[in-house]
């Protein structure tokens, strides 16, 4: 019998090439007669661009071609709208500024040249004549009347304006026993993956096909837009991800300009191009997020109950929507998190502002939400003189109420309905590992001696599982090894391990005998991608249930073959057989060369189409709610403001592991980055809209010394909205960091009443938070 | 090398003294620890001869970046690139320490306390060549500490300091300096002119007066990392640790 | 522009020459001359520590070295790591029982940066000052926690085997 893989800690597939050297990364590929590309980017934040004259840069040697706005033709109009909304007026980015730049970095000319080295030396040979404007660089401020216009015809930069909610907002805070009002920020940070963006493309001109590669997390997405933008068939542009891209995070899961400049040049120039992006450039191009202010309300009752939430948000979007709003309605829609609330309402104001664009970042919108809320339970909690544990176990959602509707109502009429979760029980465990109780008496001694401790709390929910759909092909080879095919596409989360052990869970043949293929648009023709935590609920299903369907299909030819009851059949270690006569056996091999019609003369059985293969596209029929809770003790050094990580805890609930060994990489992986965005990383932008923080000198991300190993407990509630019981699991590591932090650094200095109203948290901003309370 | 891959320095030619070998030493003569302008950072903080001649360049060196930037970084290089916030300043500054400079005009020799001039602009004219650093070795009942607060360990230091205490026969402070790096454009040397300290009890609260004033004698500056008001605190919770702490070994004989 | 200059090197064991600008970084010339592709460029201004190689035996920035500087000298990259017949360095071995890496872009340099530290400091034993030694090294995507672990048992294993 084959051993269950489902659960099991299996070690990762993909590590021996990446260990010695040999992985294959975009910018590792090289084609015959490939050239080099670099972008012209605009140094201004806001600018009229009168004049471009590229005659130096392209009579350099070694260059091939210059490319502005005036050269693209077809290719100069704006990129298409993902997710259009009545509700939002919106803005998409040209593949070159043609009169025009809104954001540094924007990306104004395209040189193309036999190395990185000449086509950064033409990029200096070309003048460009601009007319700095006014610049809007904060979204409030953009917000204001007078302030400078990012679109002169979208008055006050708003670009979307929404309220969601439900219950009675006013009848609830009429009658409350006590109401608070706080305000808050969180400061842009962004995904900075340890690999940056590369295109490479090469046309095919006798096909008339293009070849692209992409360090993407969504090729479909490439394919379908490269295509548009080129006046092409979707089938004439292949995207492929590479096997290996080094972290996503967010921000390559976007069309961006040059996924377009790429394939045109390499089209019009009738050789491959590769644009590989430096570090700076990623600071100054890649999409961001986190930038977000808030003003919250909220009503309870003197013993602790929340009965409403109320908050108005100034979402800052940069000069672009790509994305359209879904980000702002993810922060709007997650604010709500694990509480009974009797009255919700967000106010919702999306802004452009002249910087990088606002896309997903691990969390997308979700850190900001839970910030928000938790802050406000901790701040009722110092009201109320209620340990914060306590006052969020008497308003979460109980288990035994799941599924539960939380109150917002799709667009379409249906509820959003939390699926399933144990928050009191998760925010327990968590207390549980980290020793809060004796933490609480360790704390008075600490004061007692003049030391400042702390403990704090984040606690969430997330929808995960994001739909439409993913797809798989599941198909059985000759040689009886399976070959699995998905839209998915990984970039460090082991999909090549995990979609193999549950293929080879539900066919019960070894991991080693499964390929996966990934990322490919001429493999699989429908895909999403990977984001959002979708992919072990989407892909996971697709393979599971084309496997099961393949599984299905084996038997019914094997039953036909060996003239046996198909209830007679077992499917084991890569053989059908008959039960308890395993003489009587087909190898799935067979199986699959009957199935390819390399029998003669014989016919399949009716109802069975050839080939011993399944493709199953899983539709989500809404998000899987994922949760936890995060507690986390610091200590703070008052003199300088140093915050100290004492201890980490998580428990959180994904429903169903596929693989626990990638579950906590996923979790760990995302506490560092709560840890970063919690102290470490804020991109600072000045009032012209200029970067200041535009290296990693600057833009300061977590070592091993700032993130220590946490403490991890898995929760695991089975979802029931799927076959496999899986939740998503890549974001929640980073979703209630901030917000626990908050909270730890405030009750460490308890003493001294302050309020932590924003992150990330510096310590000098902690010194200033001492020093107005006198200390 | 930083400034060039981000085309911020457009040399028309780099001389590279990688070749030189005879630059390659490290040796104590005369009272001084003489470091050639070859010596890795890593190389001099994992020599056995600096740990014991030189404590205050052995505490300073594991502060700067990481071992990667250690391997290739030299002592002599630092102190010529003249880094606002790097620690090897304080150090040369705090120690008295002499620069050896060539030319095809010869040789001359000039102190720490002349060398830095302003942001990244040392005393060297610019057909000059930093040979040789010598630092002034440990004396006898001399405690030396260098303290250092940065955003994350190895980064550039938001304020650091070097402190050198010596005491007299009778247990009293006999000398006390300090010096900053990370405050300003140029280290800034802070010594007991006025006597505070000398010939005093080297108590708590006396260091801690004197770090105050040490922390008050300068205008801070501030950037995208600290404002001055904050780089002003740090300095003096600083040189506080760094004066007890050199107060300490100055105790134990280094 | 400027001429191109002969260089010679030893790379993991084998002499390589090429023909170079000045301006060219010795990681540039891995990558594209000689198509070791293992080393990675994450920043290219030294910070980052993913294009991390063995000059002479000691790990630095191949960002931050022109190829040129490399003339002459002892190169030693990832590729090299692994034995002839392919048996896994234990760093490499650790790194994959601890799940060490995830996309795999900060490996190599950590790999190579690892292979000094136990080198130079083959008692190293603390936690703390493990994690001093690998913050010269960033990844995105772990969190740390297996490569601690990893270079936690390699140093003891060393450690075994050096007390008889």
């Amino acid at each position: 019998m084959s051993r269950a893989l489902f659960g099991v800690r299996v070690e990762r597939r993909e590590d021996l090439p990446l260990l010695t050297g040999q992985g294959s990364y975009t910018d590792d590929l090289k084609r015959p007669g490939m050239l080099h590309a670099a972008v012209l980017r605009s140094p201004h934040a806001h600018a009229k661009i009168r004049s471009i004259d590229v005659s130096a840069a392209r009579a350099l040697a070694g260059v091939a071609a210059v490319f502005t706005h005036a050269d693209l033709g077809a290719a100069g109009k704006e990129i298409p709208l993902l997710q259009p909304n009545p509700l939002l007026v919106a803005r998409t980015q040209l593949l070159l500024a043609h009169d025009i730049v809104r954001y540094v970095g924007e990306p104004v000319a395209f040189v193309v040249g036999d190395d990185r080295y000449v086509t950064e030396d033409a990029l200096e040979l070309i003048e460009v004549a601009y007319e700095p404007l006014a610049v809007a660089a904060d979204a409030e401020g953009a917000l204001e009347d007078g302030a400078p216009l990012v679109y002169p015809e979208i008055a006050n930069n708003l670009a979307s304006r929404f309220t969601l909610g439900f219950g009675d907002a006013t009848e609830v805070f009429g009658r409350a026993d006590l109401v608070l009002r706080q305000r808050f920020k969180t400061h842009r940070g962004a995904g900075q993956a340890m690999e940056c963006r590369v295109v490479l493309a090469e046309y095919d001109r006798r096909a008339n096909r293009i070849t692209m590669w992409s360090a993407t997390q969504a090729p479909h997405l490439i394919g379908r837009l490269a295509s548009q933008m080129l006046g092409m068939e979707e089938w004439q542009v292949r995207v492929i991800a590479p096997h290996d891209v080094g972290g996503g995070f967010g921000p390559k899961a976007i069309f961006y300009p040059e996924e377009g400049l790429v394939p045109f040049a390499a089209r019009a120039l009738g050789r491959p191009v590769k644009w590989t992006e430096d570090r700076h450039e990623h600071f100054l191009s890649t999409n961001q997020e986190r930038d977000q202010y808030h003003d919250a309300e909220m009503a309870l009752t003197r013993e602790g109950k929340v009965l409403g939430f109320r908050d108005t948000v100034v979402f800052d979007t940069g000069a672009y929507v790509p994305w359209g709003i879904v980000e702002p309605w993810i922060t709007a829609t997650t604010i709500p998190g694990p509480y009974k609330l009797s009255a919700f309402q967000v106010d919702m104001q999306v802004v452009y502002t002249h910087k990088v664009p606002v896309t997903p970042v691990r969390g997308a919108g979700r850190p900001q939400a839970v910030f928000v809320m938790e802050r406000m339970m901790d701040l009722a909690a110092r009201e109320l003189q209620l340990d914060p544990a306590e006052i969020r176990q008497r308003n979460f959602i109980q288990p035994e109420e799941m599924p539960y509707p939380m109150g917002l109502v799709y667009r379409d009429g249906a509820q959003v309905t939390y699926d399933s979760g144990d928050y009191p029980a998760c925010l327990r465990k968590a207390q549980d590992l980290i020793g809060y109780d004796q933490f609480r008496r360790e704390q008075s001694r600490a004061r007692f001696e003049g030391r400042y401790i702390g403990v704090g709390i984040g606690a969430y929910v997330e929808g995960t599982g994001l739909g439409p759909y993913e797809g798989a092909i599941v198909q059985i080879e000759s040689s009886g090894k399976v070959l699995v095919t998905t839209g998915a596409t990984p970039q460090g989360q082991g999909h090549v391990t995990t979609m193999a052990q549950i293929a080879a869970h539900e066919l019960g043949i070894d991991v080693d005998d499964i390929t996966v293929i990934t990322g490919d648009t001429g493999a699989i023709p429908f895909g999403i991608g990977t984001f959002a935590s979708r992919i072990a609920v989407n892909a996971g299903n697709s393979i599971a249930l084309a496997a099961r369907e393949v599984r299905e299909k084996a038997l019914a030819i094997a039953a036909n073959l060996l003239e046996a009851n198909k209830d007679d059949l077992e499917l084991a270690q890569g053989s059908v057989f008959v039960r308890g006569a395993p003489a009587r056996s087909i190898s799935l091999g067979a199986l699959a060369l009957t199935a390819a019609g390399a029998r003669p003369g014989y016919t399949l059985p009716p109802g069975v189409q050839p080939g011993l293969q399944a493709t199953h596209y899983f539709s989500p029929s809404q998000a899987a709610y994922a949760s936890g809770a995060h507690v986390i003790t610091v200590e703070v050094d008052v003199r300088t403001g140093d915050v100290k990580i004492l201890d980490y805890a998580v428990a959180h609930d994904c429903g169903r592991m596929i693989n626990p060994m990638i579950v906590e990489g996923q979790v760990q992986g995302g506490v560092a980055h709560g840890i970063g965005n919690s102290f470490y990383e804020e991109l600072i932008y000045d009032n012209n809209g200029q970067l200041l923080t535009a290296s990693f000198m600057d833009y300061l991300l977590p070592t091993a010394k700032e993130v220590p190993t946490a403490k991890i407990a898995h929760m695991e509630v089975v979802c029931p909205l799927n076959p496999l019981g899986v939740k998503g699991v890549g974001e929640g590591g980073t979703i209630p960091s901030a917000a626990a932090f908050a909270g730890a650094v405030e009750d460490a200095l308890a003493p001294f009443n302050v309020t932590v109203k924003e992150v990330p948290l510096s310590p000098e901003k902690v010194r200033k938070l001492l020093r107005e309370a006198g200390r | 090398m930083p400034l060039l891959n981000f085309r911020l320095a457009r040399p028309a030619a780099i001389v590279d003294i990688n070749g030189v070998e005879e630059l390659d030493y490290l040796h104590q003569e005369d009272g001084w620890l003489a470091v050639g302008a070859l010596v890795r950072q890593r190389a001099a903080e994992l020599s056995a001869l600096v740990t014991a001649t030189c404590p205050l360049l052995a505490g300073a060196l594991p502060f700067i970046g990481h071992f990667q930037i250690r391997n290739r970084g030299t002592v002599v290089g630092s102190l010529a690139h003249a880094d606002p916030a790097a620690e090897l300043g304080a150090v040369a500054l705090a120690l008295g320490a002499e620069l050896r400079i060539q030319s095809t005009r010869g040789t001359r020799t000039v102190p720490a306390e002349q060398f830095f001039v302003s942001y990244l602009t040392t005393a060297l004219a610019p057909d000059e060549l930093l040979v040789e650093a010598r630092f002034p070795a440990a004396r006898p009942r001399t405690g030396y500490a260098f303290a250092e607060f940065a955003r994350r360990h190895g980064d550039f230091a938001l304020v650091g300091v070097a402190a050198i205490v010596e005491q007299d026969q009778a247990h009293r402070c006999a000398d006390a300096r300090l010096a900053f790096t990370g405050v300003g454009p140029v280290p800034i040397l802070f010594t007991d002119e006025q006597g505070v300290l000398r010939g005093e009890p080297l108590t708590p609260q006396a260091m801690n007066a004197f770090a105050e004033r040490a922390a008050a004698s300068f205008e801070a500056e501030l950037d995208v990392h600290a404002s001055a008001e904050y780089r002003r605190e740090l300095a003096g919770v600083l040189a506080e640790q760094a004066l007890k702490s050199a107060a300490a070994r100055s105790k134990k004989g280094n | 522009m400027a001429e191109k200059r002969t260089i010679q090197l030893t790379i993991n064991g084998q002499q390589h020459s090429g023909q170079v600008e000045p301006r060219r970084t010795l990681a540039d010339f891995l990558r594209q001359d000689l198509d070791l592709t293992g080393t990675h460029l994450g920043c290219e201004h030294g910070v980052c520590g993913a294009c991390t190689i063995l000059l002479d035996g000691a790990a630095v920035r191949s960002c931050l070295v022109l190829a040129v500087q490399a003339n002459g000298r002892r190169v030693e990259t990832v590729e090299g790591l692994a034995g002839p017949r392919g048996e896994l360095h234990p760093i490499q071995t650790a790194f994959h029982k601890h799940h060490a890496l995830q996309c795999g872009f900060c490996t190599p340099g950590f790999l190579m940066s690892i292979v000094d530290l136990l080198n130079t400091r083959p008692d190293i034993e603390d936690e703390d000052e493990i994690r001093t030694a690998l913050a010269g090294n960033l990844c995105r995507c772990t969190g740390y926690s297996g490569i601690v672990a990893a270079v936690r048992e390699v140093a003891a294993q060393l450690r075994r085997e050096r007390t008889p």
